[in-house]
Protein backbone atom coordinates (compact mmCIF):
# COMPACT_ATOMS: atom_id res chain seq x y z
CA UNK A 1 0.00 0.00 0.00
CA UNK A 2 3.00 2.77 1.21
CA UNK A 3 6.36 1.66 0.64
CA UNK A 4 9.28 4.26 1.58
CA UNK A 5 12.82 3.27 0.40
CA UNK A 6 15.22 5.22 2.20
CA UNK A 7 13.82 8.70 1.76
CA UNK A 8 15.23 11.79 2.25
CA UNK A 9 13.36 15.09 2.00
CA UNK A 10 15.58 18.51 2.37
CA UNK A 11 13.60 21.87 2.47
CA UNK A 12 15.07 24.42 0.48
CA UNK A 13 17.10 26.85 2.82
CA UNK A 14 17.07 24.32 5.86
CA UNK A 15 20.15 22.62 6.87
CA UNK A 16 18.66 19.68 8.65
CA UNK A 17 16.52 16.90 6.47
CA UNK A 18 13.34 16.83 7.94
CA UNK A 19 13.01 12.95 6.83
CA UNK A 20 16.53 11.15 6.72
CA UNK A 21 17.12 7.86 5.27
CA UNK A 22 13.48 6.26 6.32
CA UNK A 23 12.32 3.11 5.48
CA UNK A 24 9.24 1.68 5.82
CA UNK A 25 6.23 -0.63 4.66
CA UNK A 26 2.62 0.10 5.54
CA UNK A 27 0.10 -2.94 3.82
CA UNK A 28 -3.46 -3.20 2.91
CA UNK A 29 -5.96 -3.12 5.67
CA UNK A 30 -3.78 -1.56 8.68
CA UNK A 31 -4.24 1.30 10.79
CA UNK A 32 -1.07 2.91 11.57
CA UNK A 33 -0.35 5.85 13.75
CA UNK A 34 2.37 8.30 13.37
CA UNK A 35 3.76 9.89 16.62
CA UNK A 36 6.86 12.69 17.13
CA UNK A 37 7.23 16.04 18.60
CA UNK A 38 6.04 18.86 16.49
CA UNK A 39 8.91 19.14 13.78
CA UNK A 40 10.03 15.81 13.67
CA UNK A 41 9.09 14.87 10.07
CA UNK A 42 5.24 13.27 10.56
CA UNK A 43 3.70 16.28 7.77
CA UNK A 44 6.70 15.85 5.48
CA UNK A 45 5.65 12.06 5.66
CA UNK A 46 2.25 12.72 4.89
CA UNK A 47 2.90 15.00 2.13
CA UNK A 48 5.65 13.11 0.61
CA UNK A 49 2.24 10.53 0.14
CA UNK A 50 -0.10 12.75 -1.22
CA UNK A 51 3.08 13.93 -3.55
CA UNK A 52 2.34 17.31 -2.11
CA UNK A 53 6.68 16.95 -2.15
CA UNK A 54 8.30 14.97 -4.03
CA UNK A 55 11.56 13.06 -2.15
CA UNK A 56 15.25 13.94 -3.06
CA UNK A 57 16.88 10.44 -2.54
CA UNK A 58 14.67 7.37 -2.20
CA UNK A 59 11.22 6.19 -3.44
CA UNK A 60 8.30 6.59 -2.18
CA UNK A 61 5.49 3.63 -3.61
CA UNK A 62 1.94 4.59 -3.22
CA UNK A 63 -0.92 2.49 -4.17
CA UNK A 64 1.82 0.41 -5.88
CA UNK A 65 2.90 3.38 -8.14
CA UNK A 66 6.08 5.25 -8.07
CA UNK A 67 5.20 8.49 -6.81
CA UNK A 68 8.88 9.88 -8.37
CA UNK A 69 8.18 8.75 -11.69
CA UNK A 70 4.23 9.94 -11.69
CA UNK A 71 3.58 12.52 -14.59
CA UNK A 72 1.78 15.59 -13.19
CA UNK A 73 -1.09 15.13 -14.68
CA UNK A 74 -2.19 11.79 -13.34
CA UNK A 75 -0.71 12.98 -9.50
CA UNK A 76 -5.25 13.95 -9.17
CA UNK A 77 -6.15 10.52 -10.64
CA UNK A 78 -4.08 9.04 -7.91
CA UNK A 79 -5.15 11.28 -5.15
CA UNK A 80 -8.80 9.94 -5.80
CA UNK A 81 -8.01 6.73 -4.15
CA UNK A 82 -6.71 8.33 -1.21
CA UNK A 83 -8.66 10.29 1.07
CA UNK A 84 -8.00 13.22 3.57
CA UNK A 85 -8.40 14.68 6.69
CA UNK A 86 -7.06 17.51 8.67
CA UNK A 87 -7.18 19.04 11.88
CA UNK A 88 -8.67 22.13 10.93
CA UNK A 89 -11.42 20.50 9.42
CA UNK A 90 -11.31 22.07 5.82
CA UNK A 91 -14.83 22.72 5.33
CA UNK A 92 -16.59 25.23 2.82
CA UNK A 93 -18.01 27.73 5.02
CA UNK A 94 -20.49 28.84 2.11
CA UNK A 95 -21.57 25.07 1.67
CA UNK A 96 -24.15 23.20 3.20
CA UNK A 97 -22.91 19.53 5.10
CA UNK A 98 -24.25 17.49 1.84
CA UNK A 99 -22.71 20.50 -0.61
CA UNK A 100 -19.51 20.05 1.16
CA UNK A 101 -19.37 16.37 0.58
CA UNK A 102 -20.89 16.71 -2.77
CA UNK A 103 -18.37 19.08 -3.97
CA UNK A 104 -15.47 16.74 -3.84
CA UNK A 105 -17.37 14.57 -6.01
CA UNK A 106 -18.61 17.25 -8.38
CA UNK A 107 -15.21 18.21 -8.71
CA UNK A 108 -14.11 14.96 -10.16
CA UNK A 109 -17.08 15.18 -12.64
CA UNK A 110 -19.52 12.36 -11.02
CA UNK A 111 -22.62 11.92 -12.29
CA UNK A 112 -25.40 13.89 -10.30
CA UNK A 113 -26.92 11.00 -10.22
CA UNK A 114 -23.94 9.59 -8.60
CA UNK A 115 -24.14 11.96 -6.13
CA UNK A 116 -27.25 12.19 -5.28
CA UNK A 117 -27.44 8.49 -3.96
CA UNK A 118 -23.71 8.30 -2.30
CA UNK A 119 -23.69 11.59 -0.52
CA UNK A 120 -26.46 10.80 2.10
CA UNK A 121 -25.27 7.17 2.54
CA UNK A 122 -21.68 8.42 3.64
CA UNK A 123 -23.40 11.20 5.76
CA UNK A 124 -25.49 8.14 7.53
CA UNK A 125 -22.16 6.13 7.90
CA UNK A 126 -20.66 8.97 9.61
CA UNK A 127 -24.08 9.75 12.15
CA UNK A 128 -25.03 12.46 10.30
CA UNK A 129 -27.97 11.52 9.11
CA UNK A 130 -30.83 14.43 9.15
CA UNK A 131 -28.03 17.56 9.14
CA UNK A 132 -27.87 17.52 5.02
CA UNK A 133 -28.96 21.36 5.18
CA UNK A 134 -27.25 22.52 8.08
CA UNK A 135 -23.74 25.00 7.46
CA UNK A 136 -20.99 23.53 8.84
CA UNK A 137 -20.61 26.68 11.60
CA UNK A 138 -23.62 25.58 13.24
CA UNK A 139 -21.94 22.38 13.63
CA UNK A 140 -19.82 21.12 16.66
CA UNK A 141 -16.17 20.25 16.08
CA UNK A 142 -16.68 16.70 16.07
CA UNK A 143 -19.54 17.20 13.53
CA UNK A 144 -17.24 18.92 11.71
CA UNK A 145 -14.87 16.32 11.28
CA UNK A 146 -17.51 13.93 10.68
CA UNK A 147 -18.04 16.18 7.43
CA UNK A 148 -14.55 15.98 6.84
CA UNK A 149 -14.38 12.80 7.19
CA UNK A 150 -17.31 11.99 4.81
CA UNK A 151 -16.20 13.80 2.52
CA UNK A 152 -12.64 11.63 2.35
CA UNK A 153 -14.44 8.63 2.17
CA UNK A 154 -17.25 9.10 0.25
CA UNK A 155 -14.80 8.32 -3.03
CA UNK A 156 -14.31 4.82 -1.13
CA UNK A 157 -10.64 5.45 -0.88
CA UNK A 158 -7.92 3.07 -0.49
CA UNK A 159 -6.45 5.03 2.10
CA UNK A 160 -7.03 7.69 4.53
CA UNK A 161 -4.48 10.28 5.80
CA UNK A 162 -5.29 11.71 8.78
CA UNK A 163 -3.47 14.90 10.26
CA UNK A 164 -4.14 15.28 13.73
CA UNK A 165 -7.66 14.74 13.20
CA UNK A 166 -8.78 15.17 16.81
CA UNK A 167 -6.28 17.91 16.98
CA UNK A 168 -8.94 20.47 17.82
CA UNK A 169 -11.41 18.07 19.46
CA UNK A 170 -12.27 17.10 23.68
CA UNK A 171 -11.26 13.63 24.42
CA UNK A 172 -14.63 12.78 24.52
CA UNK A 173 -15.67 13.58 21.12
CA UNK A 174 -11.99 12.67 19.85
CA UNK A 175 -13.18 8.88 21.59
CA UNK A 176 -16.60 9.49 18.75
CA UNK A 177 -13.82 10.22 15.89
CA UNK A 178 -11.32 7.15 16.38
CA UNK A 179 -14.10 4.84 16.80
CA UNK A 180 -15.42 5.74 13.12
CA UNK A 181 -11.55 5.84 11.74
CA UNK A 182 -12.04 2.12 13.05
CA UNK A 183 -14.89 1.52 11.67
CA UNK A 184 -13.52 2.78 7.94
CA UNK A 185 -10.66 0.64 8.40
CA UNK A 186 -12.30 -2.52 9.36
CA UNK A 187 -14.35 -1.89 5.86
CA UNK A 188 -10.83 -2.44 4.28
CA UNK A 189 -9.77 1.08 3.94
CA UNK A 190 -6.05 1.88 5.33
CA UNK A 191 -5.47 4.46 7.45
CA UNK A 192 -2.21 6.49 8.41
CA UNK A 193 -2.62 9.01 11.38
CA UNK A 194 -0.96 11.59 12.65
CA UNK A 195 -1.32 12.41 16.13
CA UNK A 196 -0.11 13.85 19.43
CA UNK A 197 -3.18 11.90 21.53
CA UNK A 198 -1.51 9.94 23.98
CA UNK A 199 -4.66 8.42 25.22
CA UNK A 200 -5.92 7.36 21.79
CA UNK A 201 -2.75 5.62 21.04
CA UNK A 202 -1.88 3.65 23.60
CA UNK A 203 -6.48 2.88 24.00
CA UNK A 204 -6.65 1.78 20.35
CA UNK A 205 -3.40 -0.52 20.49
CA UNK A 206 -2.35 -0.28 16.45
CA UNK A 207 0.73 0.23 15.09
CA UNK A 208 3.13 3.23 15.86
CA UNK A 209 5.49 4.38 13.44
CA UNK A 210 8.16 7.31 15.66
CA UNK A 211 9.73 9.70 14.00
CA UNK A 212 12.10 12.02 15.93
CA UNK A 213 14.15 14.40 14.13
CA UNK A 214 13.57 13.19 10.67
CA UNK A 215 14.20 9.67 11.43
CA UNK A 216 12.41 6.89 12.37
CA UNK A 217 13.04 5.79 15.70
CA UNK A 218 10.42 3.09 16.19
CA UNK A 219 8.29 0.80 14.45
CA UNK A 220 5.78 -1.16 17.10
CA UNK A 221 2.64 -3.01 16.53
CA UNK A 222 0.16 -3.01 18.68
CA UNK A 223 2.41 -0.06 20.47
CA UNK A 224 1.24 2.63 22.79
CA UNK A 225 2.59 6.72 22.09
CA UNK A 226 5.67 6.81 24.05
CA UNK A 227 7.52 6.47 27.52
CA UNK A 228 9.48 10.34 27.68
CA UNK A 229 6.12 11.79 27.25
CA UNK B 1 -16.91 18.30 -16.46
CA UNK B 2 -20.19 19.93 -15.95
CA UNK B 3 -21.11 23.09 -17.07
CA UNK B 4 -23.77 24.25 -14.42
CA UNK B 5 -21.14 23.64 -11.75
CA UNK B 6 -18.27 25.59 -13.81
CA UNK B 7 -20.77 28.91 -14.56
CA UNK B 8 -21.86 29.05 -11.20
CA UNK B 9 -18.30 28.97 -9.84
CA UNK B 10 -17.45 31.64 -12.76
CA UNK B 11 -20.23 33.68 -11.55
CA UNK B 12 -19.04 33.95 -7.86
CA UNK B 13 -15.30 34.59 -8.93
CA UNK B 14 -16.39 37.85 -11.27
CA UNK B 15 -18.91 39.12 -8.44
CA UNK B 16 -16.48 38.61 -5.82
CA UNK B 17 -13.89 40.59 -7.83
CA UNK B 18 -16.34 43.33 -8.94
CA UNK B 19 -14.10 46.34 -9.30
CA UNK B 20 -11.03 44.28 -10.38
CA UNK B 21 -13.29 42.96 -13.15
CA UNK B 22 -14.70 46.30 -14.70
CA UNK B 23 -10.78 47.30 -14.88
CA UNK B 24 -10.38 44.62 -16.83
CA UNK B 25 -12.88 45.09 -19.04
CA UNK B 26 -12.28 48.98 -19.47
CA UNK B 27 -8.96 48.37 -20.24
CA UNK B 28 -9.52 45.64 -22.96
CA UNK B 29 -12.09 47.33 -24.40
CA UNK B 30 -9.88 50.42 -24.63
CA UNK B 31 -6.74 48.58 -25.99
CA UNK B 32 -8.94 46.86 -28.50
CA UNK B 33 -10.86 49.66 -29.87
CA UNK B 34 -7.05 51.73 -30.15
CA UNK B 35 -6.03 48.02 -32.13
CA UNK B 36 -9.02 48.40 -34.53
CA UNK B 37 -9.03 52.38 -34.82
CA UNK B 38 -5.10 51.65 -35.69
CA UNK B 39 -5.83 48.82 -38.13
CA UNK B 40 -9.14 50.46 -39.88
CA UNK B 41 -6.78 53.99 -40.21
CA UNK B 42 -4.15 51.75 -42.31
CA UNK B 43 -7.23 50.37 -44.23
CA UNK B 44 -8.42 53.68 -44.90
CA UNK B 45 -4.74 55.16 -46.04
CA UNK B 46 -4.34 52.23 -48.17
CA UNK B 47 -7.79 52.81 -50.03
CA UNK B 48 -6.94 56.78 -50.47
CA UNK B 49 -3.56 55.71 -52.30
CA UNK B 50 -5.71 54.57 -55.12
CA UNK B 51 -4.10 52.09 -57.50
CA UNK B 52 -1.03 53.92 -58.85
CA UNK B 53 -0.12 55.13 -55.82
CA UNK B 54 2.66 52.71 -54.76
CA UNK B 55 4.11 51.68 -58.02
CA UNK B 56 4.90 55.02 -59.79
CA UNK B 57 5.91 58.36 -59.26
CA UNK B 58 4.78 60.26 -61.75
CA UNK B 59 1.52 60.96 -63.82
CA UNK B 60 1.76 62.21 -67.03
CA UNK B 61 -1.71 63.25 -68.04
CA UNK B 62 -2.31 64.27 -71.73
CA UNK B 63 -5.05 66.17 -73.16
CA UNK B 64 -8.07 64.71 -74.21
CA UNK B 65 -11.38 66.54 -75.73
CA UNK B 66 -12.80 67.87 -73.50
CA UNK B 67 -9.27 70.13 -72.23
CA UNK B 68 -8.98 71.38 -75.30
CA UNK B 69 -11.21 74.70 -74.05
CA UNK B 70 -10.20 74.57 -70.17
CA UNK B 71 -6.43 74.29 -70.88
CA UNK B 72 -4.46 76.28 -72.36
CA UNK B 73 -1.36 73.34 -73.19
CA UNK B 74 -4.63 71.69 -75.07
CA UNK B 75 -5.23 74.19 -77.38
CA UNK B 76 -4.87 72.28 -80.03
CA UNK B 77 -7.27 69.64 -78.89
CA UNK B 78 -6.53 65.88 -78.10
CA UNK B 79 -3.27 64.52 -78.18
CA UNK B 80 -2.36 62.36 -81.00
CA UNK B 81 -0.71 58.99 -81.60
CA UNK B 82 2.86 60.54 -82.94
CA UNK B 83 2.62 63.12 -79.75
CA UNK B 84 2.00 59.92 -77.62
CA UNK B 85 4.80 57.84 -79.50
CA UNK B 86 7.39 61.04 -78.86
CA UNK B 87 6.03 61.12 -75.33
CA UNK B 88 7.43 57.66 -74.77
CA UNK B 89 10.87 57.91 -76.41
CA UNK B 90 11.57 60.73 -74.98
CA UNK B 91 10.46 58.92 -71.37
CA UNK B 92 12.21 55.95 -72.35
CA UNK B 93 15.67 58.16 -73.60
CA UNK B 94 15.68 59.50 -69.94
CA UNK B 95 18.34 57.57 -67.65
CA UNK B 96 16.69 58.51 -64.10
CA UNK B 97 13.00 57.00 -66.04
CA UNK B 98 12.91 53.07 -64.93
CA UNK B 99 9.75 51.97 -66.38
CA UNK B 100 6.77 53.39 -68.59
CA UNK B 101 2.81 52.47 -67.77
CA UNK B 102 0.98 53.73 -70.45
CA UNK B 103 -2.40 53.98 -69.20
CA UNK B 104 -5.74 54.60 -71.66
CA UNK B 105 -8.99 56.03 -70.65
CA UNK B 106 -10.91 52.56 -70.46
CA UNK B 107 -8.55 51.75 -67.59
CA UNK B 108 -8.41 54.81 -65.95
CA UNK B 109 -11.99 54.66 -65.74
CA UNK B 110 -12.02 51.15 -64.55
CA UNK B 111 -9.62 51.87 -61.49
CA UNK B 112 -11.25 55.07 -60.95
CA UNK B 113 -14.58 53.48 -60.18
CA UNK B 114 -12.30 51.04 -57.94
CA UNK B 115 -11.22 53.85 -55.88
CA UNK B 116 -14.54 55.49 -55.43
CA UNK B 117 -17.25 53.11 -55.52
CA UNK B 118 -18.92 54.19 -52.63
CA UNK B 119 -18.76 57.71 -53.79
CA UNK B 120 -21.25 59.58 -55.64
CA UNK B 121 -18.64 61.52 -57.45
CA UNK B 122 -17.79 57.73 -59.49
CA UNK B 123 -21.30 57.85 -61.04
CA UNK B 124 -20.74 61.33 -62.39
CA UNK B 125 -17.74 60.33 -64.50
CA UNK B 126 -17.50 59.03 -67.64
CA UNK B 127 -14.77 56.95 -69.72
CA UNK B 128 -14.23 59.63 -72.37
CA UNK B 129 -13.71 62.21 -69.25
CA UNK B 130 -10.57 60.37 -68.14
CA UNK B 131 -7.27 61.44 -69.90
CA UNK B 132 -4.95 58.86 -71.14
CA UNK B 133 -1.77 59.20 -69.50
CA UNK B 134 1.69 57.84 -68.73
CA UNK B 135 2.61 56.62 -65.30
CA UNK B 136 6.37 56.76 -65.06
CA UNK B 137 8.09 54.78 -61.76
CA UNK B 138 11.49 56.96 -61.44
CA UNK B 139 14.94 54.99 -60.29
CA UNK B 140 15.52 58.25 -58.08
CA UNK B 141 11.73 59.66 -56.78
CA UNK B 142 13.42 63.03 -55.46
CA UNK B 143 14.18 63.75 -59.35
CA UNK B 144 10.36 64.39 -60.03
CA UNK B 145 11.52 68.16 -61.04
CA UNK B 146 13.18 67.10 -64.32
CA UNK B 147 10.38 64.78 -65.86
CA UNK B 148 8.12 67.88 -64.66
CA UNK B 149 10.59 70.75 -66.23
CA UNK B 150 11.03 68.39 -69.67
CA UNK B 151 7.63 67.32 -70.28
CA UNK B 152 5.72 70.05 -69.08
CA UNK B 153 4.51 72.11 -72.16
CA UNK B 154 5.54 68.84 -74.38
CA UNK B 155 3.17 69.01 -77.04
CA UNK B 156 -0.13 67.16 -76.23
CA UNK B 157 0.76 66.97 -72.27
CA UNK B 158 -2.08 68.38 -70.09
CA UNK B 159 -0.30 68.28 -67.04
CA UNK B 160 2.46 66.45 -65.19
CA UNK B 161 1.44 65.66 -61.52
CA UNK B 162 3.70 64.35 -58.60
CA UNK B 163 1.82 61.30 -57.46
CA UNK B 164 2.81 61.52 -53.88
CA UNK B 165 2.73 64.92 -53.45
CA UNK B 166 -0.68 65.61 -52.89
CA UNK B 167 -1.26 63.27 -50.48
CA UNK B 168 1.86 63.02 -49.19
CA UNK B 169 1.04 65.31 -46.10
CA UNK B 170 -2.36 64.22 -45.00
CA UNK B 171 -0.41 60.34 -45.20
CA UNK B 172 2.24 61.67 -42.79
CA UNK B 173 -0.18 62.79 -40.85
CA UNK B 174 -2.49 59.61 -40.62
CA UNK B 175 0.57 57.47 -40.39
CA UNK B 176 1.74 59.41 -37.06
CA UNK B 177 -1.44 59.22 -35.84
CA UNK B 178 -1.27 55.56 -36.23
CA UNK B 179 1.72 55.21 -34.82
CA UNK B 180 1.05 57.24 -31.63
CA UNK B 181 -1.80 54.81 -31.38
CA UNK B 182 0.35 52.15 -31.70
CA UNK B 183 2.40 53.42 -28.71
CA UNK B 184 -0.63 54.47 -26.74
CA UNK B 185 -2.10 50.88 -27.37
CA UNK B 186 1.34 48.59 -26.51
CA UNK B 187 1.13 50.40 -22.90
CA UNK B 188 -2.90 49.41 -22.69
CA UNK B 189 -2.26 46.44 -23.97
CA UNK B 190 0.63 46.03 -20.59
CA UNK B 191 -1.96 47.65 -18.44
CA UNK B 192 -4.67 45.20 -19.20
CA UNK B 193 -2.37 42.09 -19.17
CA UNK B 194 -0.92 43.66 -15.46
CA UNK B 195 -4.66 44.11 -14.00
CA UNK B 196 -5.90 40.49 -15.63
CA UNK B 197 -2.44 38.86 -14.33
CA UNK B 198 -3.66 40.89 -10.61
CA UNK B 199 -7.25 39.98 -10.96
CA UNK B 200 -6.32 36.19 -11.54
CA UNK B 201 -3.84 36.48 -8.38
CA UNK B 202 -6.77 38.04 -5.91
CA UNK B 203 -9.19 36.05 -7.50
CA UNK B 204 -6.73 32.68 -6.68
CA UNK B 205 -6.22 34.14 -3.41
CA UNK B 206 -9.81 34.51 -2.24
CA UNK B 207 -10.53 31.06 -3.15
CA UNK B 208 -7.53 29.16 -1.96
CA UNK B 209 -9.65 27.23 0.40
CA UNK B 210 -11.97 26.25 -2.66
CA UNK B 211 -9.08 25.13 -4.84
CA UNK B 212 -7.02 23.48 -2.03
CA UNK B 213 -9.40 21.40 -1.41
CA UNK B 214 -10.24 20.61 -4.93
CA UNK B 215 -6.54 19.35 -5.09
CA UNK B 216 -7.22 17.32 -2.17
CA UNK B 217 -9.79 15.70 -3.59
CA UNK B 218 -7.87 14.79 -6.95
CA UNK B 219 -9.93 17.38 -9.08
CA UNK B 220 -7.59 17.73 -12.35
CA UNK B 221 -5.47 20.66 -12.83
CA UNK B 222 -7.53 21.34 -15.75
CA UNK B 223 -10.68 21.44 -13.79
CA UNK B 224 -9.29 23.95 -11.17
CA UNK B 225 -8.03 26.12 -13.75
CA UNK B 226 -10.98 26.49 -16.26
CA UNK B 227 -13.23 28.69 -13.54
CA UNK B 228 -10.23 31.65 -13.63
CA UNK B 229 -9.29 31.05 -17.59
CA UNK B 230 -13.02 31.21 -17.99
CA UNK B 231 -13.73 34.50 -15.84
CA UNK B 232 -10.86 36.30 -17.43
CA UNK B 233 -11.96 35.13 -21.03
CA UNK B 234 -15.24 36.38 -19.97
CA UNK B 235 -14.13 39.89 -18.94
CA UNK B 236 -12.35 40.30 -21.81
CA UNK B 237 -15.27 39.14 -24.22
CA UNK B 238 -17.18 41.90 -22.53
CA UNK B 239 -14.24 44.45 -23.31
CA UNK B 240 -14.20 43.72 -27.11
CA UNK B 241 -17.97 43.91 -27.37
CA UNK B 242 -17.52 47.01 -26.15
CA UNK B 243 -14.61 47.70 -28.15
CA UNK B 244 -17.04 46.87 -31.60
CA UNK B 245 -19.59 49.41 -30.32
CA UNK B 246 -16.73 51.99 -30.06
CA UNK B 247 -15.56 51.31 -33.34
CA UNK B 248 -19.20 51.32 -34.98
CA UNK B 249 -19.67 54.43 -33.43
CA UNK B 250 -16.58 56.07 -33.69
CA UNK B 251 -17.06 55.27 -37.43
CA UNK B 252 -20.46 56.79 -37.14
CA UNK B 253 -19.54 59.66 -35.61
CA UNK B 254 -16.97 60.60 -37.40
CA UNK B 255 -17.98 60.05 -40.98
CA UNK B 256 -21.60 60.15 -40.99
CA UNK B 257 -23.01 61.72 -38.49
CA UNK B 258 -20.92 64.55 -36.05
CA UNK B 259 -17.95 65.20 -37.59
CA UNK B 260 -19.95 64.43 -40.87
CA UNK B 261 -15.90 63.97 -43.02
CA UNK B 262 -17.63 62.18 -45.88
CA UNK B 263 -19.88 65.60 -46.12
CA UNK B 264 -17.05 67.54 -45.59
CA UNK B 265 -14.82 65.71 -48.07
CA UNK B 266 -16.31 64.48 -50.63
CA UNK B 267 -12.91 63.55 -52.63
CA UNK B 268 -12.02 61.55 -49.81
CA UNK B 269 -13.50 57.70 -50.41
CA UNK B 270 -14.17 56.35 -46.55
CA UNK B 271 -13.97 53.58 -45.74
CA UNK B 272 -17.75 51.90 -45.69
CA UNK B 273 -19.19 49.44 -42.72
CA UNK B 274 -17.79 46.42 -44.35
CA UNK B 275 -14.14 47.10 -43.55
CA UNK B 276 -15.33 47.79 -40.16
CA UNK B 277 -17.57 45.05 -39.64
CA UNK B 278 -15.12 42.63 -40.98
CA UNK B 279 -12.60 43.76 -38.27
CA UNK B 280 -15.24 42.93 -35.23
CA UNK B 281 -14.38 39.16 -35.23
CA UNK B 282 -10.78 39.60 -35.13
CA UNK B 283 -11.62 42.15 -31.88
CA UNK B 284 -13.38 39.80 -30.13
CA UNK B 285 -11.12 36.59 -30.83
CA UNK B 286 -8.32 38.84 -29.40
CA UNK B 287 -10.14 39.82 -26.51
CA UNK B 288 -11.17 35.99 -25.79
CA UNK B 289 -8.27 34.76 -26.34
CA UNK B 290 -5.39 37.32 -24.54
CA UNK B 291 -7.41 37.63 -21.33
CA UNK B 292 -7.10 33.71 -21.22
CA UNK B 293 -3.43 33.59 -21.98
CA UNK B 294 -2.79 35.92 -19.51
CA UNK B 295 -5.01 34.16 -17.16
CA UNK B 296 -3.33 30.84 -18.06
CA UNK B 297 0.29 32.22 -17.38
CA UNK B 298 -0.77 33.51 -14.02
CA UNK B 299 -2.17 30.76 -12.56
CA UNK B 300 1.04 28.83 -13.18
CA UNK B 301 2.33 31.68 -10.66
CA UNK B 302 -0.18 31.70 -8.16
CA UNK B 303 -1.73 28.95 -7.93
CA UNK B 304 -0.67 25.37 -7.06
CA UNK B 305 -2.53 22.62 -8.79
Amino acid sequence: MIRFDSVTKTYPKQNRPALRDVTLEIEKGEFVFLVGSSGSGKSTFLRLILREERTDTGLVHVLGKDLARLSNWKVPHMRRQLGTVFQDFRLLPNKTVAENVAFALEVIGKPRGTIRKTVPEVLDLVGLAGKEDRMPGELSGGEQQRVAIARAFVNRPMLLIADEPTGNLDPQTSVGIMRLLDRINRTGTTVVMATHDQNIVDQMRKRVIELEKGRLVRDQSRGVYGYQH
Amino acid sequence: MRAHFVLSEIGVGLRRNLTMTFAVIISVALSLALTGGALLVNKQVDAMKGYWYDKVEVTIYMCNKSDAASTPNCARGAVTDDQKASILKDLRAQPIVEKVYFENSEQAYKHYQEQFKSSSLASTITPDQMQENYRVKLKDPTKFAIVASLFEGHPGVQSVVDQRDTLKNLFGLLNGMTTVAWVVLAFMLTVAMLLIVNTVRVSAFSRRRETGIMRLVGASSFYIQMPFIMEAAFAGLVGAGLACVMLLGGRYFMIDAGLRLQEKIPLVSFLGWGPVVRELPLVLGIGLVMPAVAAFVALRRYLKV
